[in-house]
């Protein structure tokens, strides 16, 4: 359950381009299938953890990411969906990672000027 | 709309002290181990053989992580090893931060080997680089043989895995071959050892690799 310390890591990033009493409607991270986090406990850990802050009442979309991977030994492209790591075309377990471990926040939108209560 | 792109990794912050912990170790030369596991795995008695069979060899140094107590740092440090207790207060991972705090307390410069040992967990640690050369990720024999395909994350991560309490096997049905074949599935990179803390089996095999690994960091 280390999803609240990587809800407070997204948060600290956040903060950093949010100015001076303006609010956050969304922010949208990008979260790799390989990268053990739980969607709906980032979730709910964020909701907490931005309480009192210009974050509050901001929604956090999560964009999966799916693990794709290309064999070294036949150079095909592949969507790994089962914990097994093979090729589907030859068999090879010897893959290149091209994606599925990303944890990153991607954009976030701020609220227009002046709606600051909105 | 006023939407502003980031694209910044979420751990950039651990990934930037880890860096700095990397260089530091490598300034002072030393072979800088990870090792995590599931709680009761062995990595406590895996840490207490290999000072047993490599302190007359190479000058060592622990960092224990726990959630709660210094029970492992008490257990190590009878064995004349420096060793820094980190206890993360019901946190369960060790973060580089906390890494870098525990390096105030200990002498890298009289250090060839430091061995940090991770919170029991096969989830959280694997996000978190530390610094270290190499994770090592420790299996026991009473687990079971799909936890590679369980915890993908961790074995893709690490560089070794060390298959613990083999003494057991007469007594359970555990399938080792599948192990090693769910493991190797997951990462065909990983370099395999089967030890006993009991008996003390392949725990020579495993520190003459680790001895060799020093030497060529030095």
């Amino acid at each position: 359950m280390h999803e609240l310390s990587i809800a407070q890591s997204i948060t600290e990033i956040v903060h950093q381009y949010v100015p001076d009493g303006r609010r956050v409607q969304w922010v949208k991270v990008g979260v790799g299938e390989l990268s053990g986090i739980v969607p709906d406990s980032l979730e709910f850990c964020f909701s907490v953890i931005v309480a009192d802050t210009p974050l509050e009442g901001a929604r956090l979309i999560i964009d999966q990411i799916p693990i794709q991977a290309r064999c070294r030994q036949c150079d095909s492209d592949l969507r790994i969906e089962s914990a097994l790591f093979a090729c589907s075309a030859c068999g090879s377990a010897d893959l290149q990672m091209l994606s599925g471990t990303e944890l990153k926040v991607v954009e976030i939108e701020l609220n227009e000027k002046g709606s600051v209560d909105a | 709309m006023s939407v502003i792109t980031i694209h910044r990794k979420v751990l950039d912050k651990n990934d930037e002290i880890a860096r700095h912990n990397r260089e530091v170790f490598r300034r002072h030369g030393a072979l800088v181990l990870n090792v995590v596991s599931s709680p009761g795995a062995g990595k406590t008695s895996i840490l207490e053989r290999t000072i047993e069979c490599l302190g007359g060899f190479l000058r060592i140094g622990v960092i224990e992580g726990d959630v709660q107590t210094d029970f492992d740092a008490q257990r190590v440090a009878r064995y004349r090893v420096p060793v820094v207790q980190i206890i993360t207060n019901g946190g369960c991972h060790l973060e580089a931060r906390l890494v870098q705090d525990a390096m105030a307390n200990l002498d890298l410069g009289r250090m060839d080997l430091l061995i940090i040992e991770n919170v029991g967990n096969l989830v959280c640690p694997a996000n978190y680089d530390l610094g270290e050369d190499m994770k090592v990720v420790v299996i026991s024999t009473t687990e079971g043989e799909d936890k590679p395909l369980k915890y993908p994350g961790m074995f893709r991560n690490a560089s070794i895995l060390i298959i613990n309490k083999i003494d057991l096997l007469p007594y359970l049905q555990f399938d080792i071959a599948a192990l090693r074949r769910h493991a190797l599935q997951i990462n065909p990179a990983l370099r395999v050892f089967e030890t006993s803390c009991t008996t003390n089996a392949g725990i020579p095999e495993w520190c003459a690799w680790l001895k060799e690994q020093r030497l060529s960091v030095s």
